[in-house]
């Protein structure tokens, strides 16, 4: 573990050294938009990101000792640079439905804010409009996952069915850890550029620079359809056979919302214990903030102020303090527990917290359970808008 | 057969049910404090029984263990107070949840311990009716039991007093869950600060009484607090937080015109400026508490302008100069009530200008105002006819002639505490004529004999109260006129009255009502004195014979046997012997005692006797008997509910009242 940990923190200095900040970045990205995996990949961060790799492996050359450490490393992926690489694409994702935006300006909203922060506003003035709170948060709930999809890739976009291509990738893709097999030895990859990387030891012919360039991309992208994604679960909103069918972005928004929604928890928190999560960047997101955010609302909201708590109970009818059980270790006899638990679900909008999460064990899990919801409703508190998004480690403003 | 026929034709049964309920009305009349009448009412017959536990409304147990036989008989409470238990279980506030689930309108744990958040769940859960709860000196209580009694959402009234542990999220979920709250009393809930107090501001918009005496609260709260639009009384009493600084804020640009009592004592930041600031947003305030606080001077009288309806003001512990006083006559308001009590710089000429210009004052405090002479007195007197409270304790300079014009200008007195002054019994004589005198202190007034306490005795038939606390010029003469005038007297006090003989308590054995008796080194009481008194005061609940050497077990024996409402009594130094004792257990209500230097009394009896009163809630102890006492004893005796009170003094001798009165001046200079 700890190799492959200061090993990344060593690959994120240096990348982040290497990437130019602001508009470098974009206009290269934008400047070629490439599909999902194959994204463009300048030289010298092949050079860095090569290396590296090969330090983690241990001493044996040979290709099964390779897999193991690679396997092992794929667990932890957001620690690994494709993350990085995952994220550039993510934000070209954008741009380029901006661009689209833009083109079309039927929406009317002229220009849209870029990074995280404005998107949130955004969704905001989308909720505001929703009159009663309580019912939106029952909603948002059932979809608790779901909505930070949603957040990753616009809930505003209404793209005419049809307009759109929809891809299904299968299970088994979406969980497979690698999508690209060398055809030589078999060896798996999460990235064409590091499987051309690797073709290299293979023969020179891999060696010529027409071989290690991307492949080449179609231009003229606004003739071509757009591409969306659709889950592969049945009865899933975001399946293309759900009546009110919403499609995903991107890929790695399939494999998030397919994690989250359709998969067991399996990472848990080292802190809390009580936690768990199935992608592990939130994890990662959370472990951040565990143990901090001792403010608890009936709601399930979290705050790390008091003060914040107190303005979010003086605002809203029916939420109440939440008392830690730890408090009352001093009385912690089995009724009163029970006591705790009944009153919380007393408080009307309390009540979806149990059913979001039948299977938790005790108050506190259920409790927590709702605060990993909180970000998609920040739009609630208006307190909360400097809260980092919990929508994964591969959101732009954190890597950035 | 015979029995059944008398049943059958008992004659009570022919009254109707309405009747007999109209006639409990009467006994429960409020100045019927005798609990006995309901009780031989209810031993008449068994239907009498039955229609008396249907009528009851309130509750006042003695223990807690008698419950589940309370709750069978009484069905319809309202009101249980619980203040004479010490141990109050979960169990037992489940029981009562449950047998009073519709009718339950006010419950009192203020002296209950025990319980936790469990049990206040299930009172709170099941009585929906519930308004009124005290739950002061729950001191063991957190924010978890605090979510208990949030679920009472009916709640009006609530006291906290003391609940040292509850914290803002506590009284958050209060303030969520009660908000048809119009009293809360948040006395020395000392966790609790801004976030809370706000946050019930905000939420109970109902508020009348808000006491949030001791709370470390700052300006925060304060603003939502004058935004509430029903507050009428609000403490403030030692919020330091509290200041000037705070108080100039923009923020209050709202005021609360609603309230009607602002009390904002001992709060050391409030300066004339911030009093100005304050009373400049609550302009309908008619009682003002200021005591402990800045100096009344002329700035912060100028602040109580704004006032137009001011009727009290409290300056309790201020320096006071004189420009401030003239200018509190120069207010144009009429105060009714004014008290300076301890005030230092009280002068005559600034108090006689004062009163002149307030002549409808009604309760007047001078309390060791020590400056003070013959002149203002004079002027009070002139000034203010229609006095009816006149304290004025140790004002050492006001000479004994003066206090004839008290009898002869102020008629209407019903409280008068001349404590530590130099009236005798011309003055006594004139006072006399105060026939609705109710509560009279002469304590210390050593120039005081049998015949001015027998004018006293003639003429104030209303005497409630009497303190005559070392007045040693007072014997038997005195106290049986007294005793023969005043019938309805509750309370007397003639501790170190050394004169005073079992004559004396013959004669007071003839006040029915007697409830406190303080005969405190009464070197000649015996116990035939006290056995009197026990067979014919049945409302006596305070006894002190400390120092009545010549009381022995044979006094003890008969104030067992009678007195069954005695609840407090001190026997140190007394000639009682671990037979006497043990016989004081035999009374139930008995909750309190002090047993220091009892020469007979072995350990093993003390032992058997805090064993024995099951109802004790502090015993005032020995601190050499704690060692000789079994460990167990003492814990399992805790667990019941009474704490101990370790003391170390020394054995006191008895001296000289002259001889005290020198020593105490000693220890004063």
């Amino acid at each position: 573990m700890n190799p492959t940990g200061s090993l990344c923190v060593n690959n994120w200095a240096r990348s982040s050294l290497l990437v130019p900040p602001g508009n470098g970045l974009q206009t290269n990205l934008c400047s070629d938009p490439s599909s999902f995996y194959g994204i463009g990949i300048e030289t010298p961060f092949k050079e860095i990101i090569e290396p590296s790799r090969t330090q983690s492996v241990i001493p044996g050359e040979s290709n099964k000792d390779i897999k193991i450490t690679d396997q092992e490393t794929s667990k932890l992926q957001d620690w690994d640079p494709s993350a990085m690489l995952n994220n550039l694409s993510f934000l070209e994702e954008k741009i380029h439905q901006l661009q689209e935006l833009i083109s079309t300006a039927g929406t009317g909203n002229g220009v849209q804010p870029q990074n995280n922060v404005g998107n949130k506003l955004f969704d905001q003035s989308v909720h505001k409009d929703v009159p009663n709170n309580c019912e939106m948060e029952q909603n948002h709930n059932m979809e608790e996952h779901e909505h930070k999809d949603e957040e990753d890739m616009e809930e505003g976009e209404n793209l005419p069915p049809g307009s759109y291509e929809i891809l299904q990738l299968e299970k088994e893709e979406i969980l497979a850890p690698h999508t690209h097999f060398c055809t030589i030895c078999g060896k798996g990859f999460k990235r064409d550029a590091n499987l051309r990387m690797h073709m290299r030891g293979h023969g020179d012919e891999y060696k010529t620079p027409a071989a290690l360039a991307k492949p080449h991309k179609e231009t003229g992208s606004e003739l071509k359809l757009i591409k969306r994604y659709s889950c592969p679960y049945g009865g899933c909103k975001r399946n293309k056979d759900h009546k009110k069918f919403q499609p995903l972005k991107t890929i790695l928004c399939v494999k998030n919302h397919y994690k989250r929604t359709h998969c067991d928890k399996s990472y848990t928190c080292s802190r809390c214990h009580t936690k768990k999560f199935s992608v592990i960047a939130d994890l990662k997101t959370h472990e951040k903030h565990c143990g901090k955010d001792k403010w608890l609302c009936s709601c399930g909201t979290t705050f790390s102020r008091k003060d914040k708590l107190f303005g979010h109970i003086a605002l809203f009818q029916g939420h109440t303090p939440a008392i830690p059980l730890e408090d009352n270790k001093g009385l912690a006899e089995p009724p009163d527990r029970c006591v705790t638990k009944e009153n919380t679900a007393m408080v009307g909008s309390m009540n979806f917290c149990f059913g979001s999460n039948p299977s938790s064990e005790n108050g506190v899990d259920n409790i927590m359970d709702v605060k990993d919801s909180e970000g998609s409703f920040s739009f609630l508190m208006p307190s909360s808008f400097n809260y980092a998004p919990k929508s994964g480690g591969e959101s732009c403003p954190d890597n950035l | 057969m015979k029995i059944q026929k008398q049943n059958t034709t008992n004659p009570f049964e022919s009254l109707s049910e309405e009747l007999i309920f109209t006639i409990l009305d009467f006994l429960e009349q409020p100045n019927n404090n005798n609990n006995q009448t309901k009780k031989s009412f209810s031993l008449t017959c068994k239907y009498f029984h039955a229609l008396e536990s249907k009528h009851r409304r309130a509750l006042r147990p003695l223990r807690a263990e008698h419950l589940p036989s309370i709750l069978a008989r009484y069905s319809s409470i309202q009101t249980i107070d619980l203040s004479l238990c010490p141990r109050v279980s979960d169990t037992s506030l489940a029981m009562i949840a449950e047998a009073y689930k519709e009718t339950l309108i006010r419950i009192d744990l203020s002296r209950s311990r025990f319980f936790t958040g469990s049990g206040l769940v299930s009172i709170a859960a099941s009585c929906l009716n519930l308004v009124e709860l005290d739950l002061s000196n729950a001191t063991e209580l957190r924010d978890a039991a605090m979510v208990g009694v949030a679920r009472a959402g009916n709640l009006e009234r609530l006291w906290l007093n003391r609940c040292k542990l509850v914290t803002d999220m506590g009284i958050g979920c209060v303030a969520v869950g009660c908000r048809k709250l119009k009293l809360i009393s948040l006395k020395w809930c000392v966790g609790v600060a801004d976030l809370g107090v706000e946050l019930i501001a905000i939420k109970c918009r109902d508020l009348r009484s808000l006491d949030l005496s001791y709370l470390p609260i700052t300006e925060k709260c304060l603003s939502s607090i004058f935004k509430l639009q029903h507050l009428e009384d609000l403490v403030l009493e030692g919020c330091f937080g509290v200041g000037d600084d705070s108080l100039s804020n923009e923020v209050f640009k709202q005021g609360c015109n609603t309230l009607k009592k602002l009390d904002i004592s001992g709060c050391h930041n409030i300066s004339h400026t911030g009093l100005s600031r304050l009373t400049s947003i609550s302009r309908c305030v008619e009682q003002l508490v200021l005591a402990d606080g800045s100096p009344v001077t002329l700035a912060l009288v100028d602040s109580l302008n704004k006032l137009s309806m001011l009727q009290s003001i409290i300056f309790d512990g201020c320096i006071v100069t004189s420009d401030g006083l003239k200018a509190i006559g120069n207010l144009s308001i009429s105060l009714k009530e004014l008290s300076l009590s301890k005030c230092l710089g009280v002068t005559d000429e600034a108090l006689s200008f004062l009163v002149s210009k307030h002549r409808d004052l009604r309760k007047l405090d001078i309390t060791c105002c020590r400056k003070i002479t013959d002149v203002s007195i004079a002027s009070i007197t002139n000034s203010c006819r229609s006095l009816t409270s006149l304290k004025m304790e140790s004002c050492t300079l006001v000479s004994s002639e003066v206090y004839i014009l008290i009898g002869q200008k102020c008629h209407f007195l019903e409280e008068l505490d001349l404590t530590d002054n130099e009236i005798d019994d011309e003055g006594l004589e004139s006072i006399s004529c105060c026939s609705r005198l109710s509560s009279l202190k002469l304590g210390i007034c050593l120039n005081i004999t049998d015949r001015g306490v027998a004018y006293v005795g003639m003429c104030c038939s209303k005497l409630k109260e009497l303190d005559l606390y070392r007045c040693t010029g007072v014997t038997d003469l005195g106290i049986s006129a007294i005793a023969y005038g005043c019938r309805g007297l509750e309370m007397i006090n003639t501790a170190y009255c050394t004169n005073i003989t079992d004559r004396a308590l013959f004669c007071l054995s003839k006040c029915p009502n007697l409830q406190t008796l303080e005969i405190r080194g009464c070197l000649l009481v015996t116990s035939i004195g006290l056995a009197s008194i026990s067979m014919n005061c049945k409302q006596l609940s305070r006894l002190d014979i400390k120092k009545c050497y010549n009381i022995d077990d044979s006094g003890m024996i008969p104030l067992a046997h009678f007195s069954q409402n005695l609840r407090q009594i001190n026997l140190s130094y007394s000639s009682v012997t671990d037979v006497g004792l043990l016989s004081l257990a035999g009374i139930s209500c008995l909750q309190n005692f002090t047993l220091l230097h009892l020469q007979d009394v072995a350990p093993q009896g003390v032992a058997a006797a805090i064993l024995a009163c099951g109802g004790l809630t502090k015993a005032k102890l020995h601190v050499k008997l704690r060692s000789l006492l079994p460990e167990i004893l003492i814990r399992h005796v805790e667990a019941r509910g009474c704490v101990f009170e370790w003391r170390d003094k020394v054995f006191q001798a008895e001296l000289d009242p002259k001889c005290w009165k020198l020593q105490l001046e000693d220890v004063m200079q």
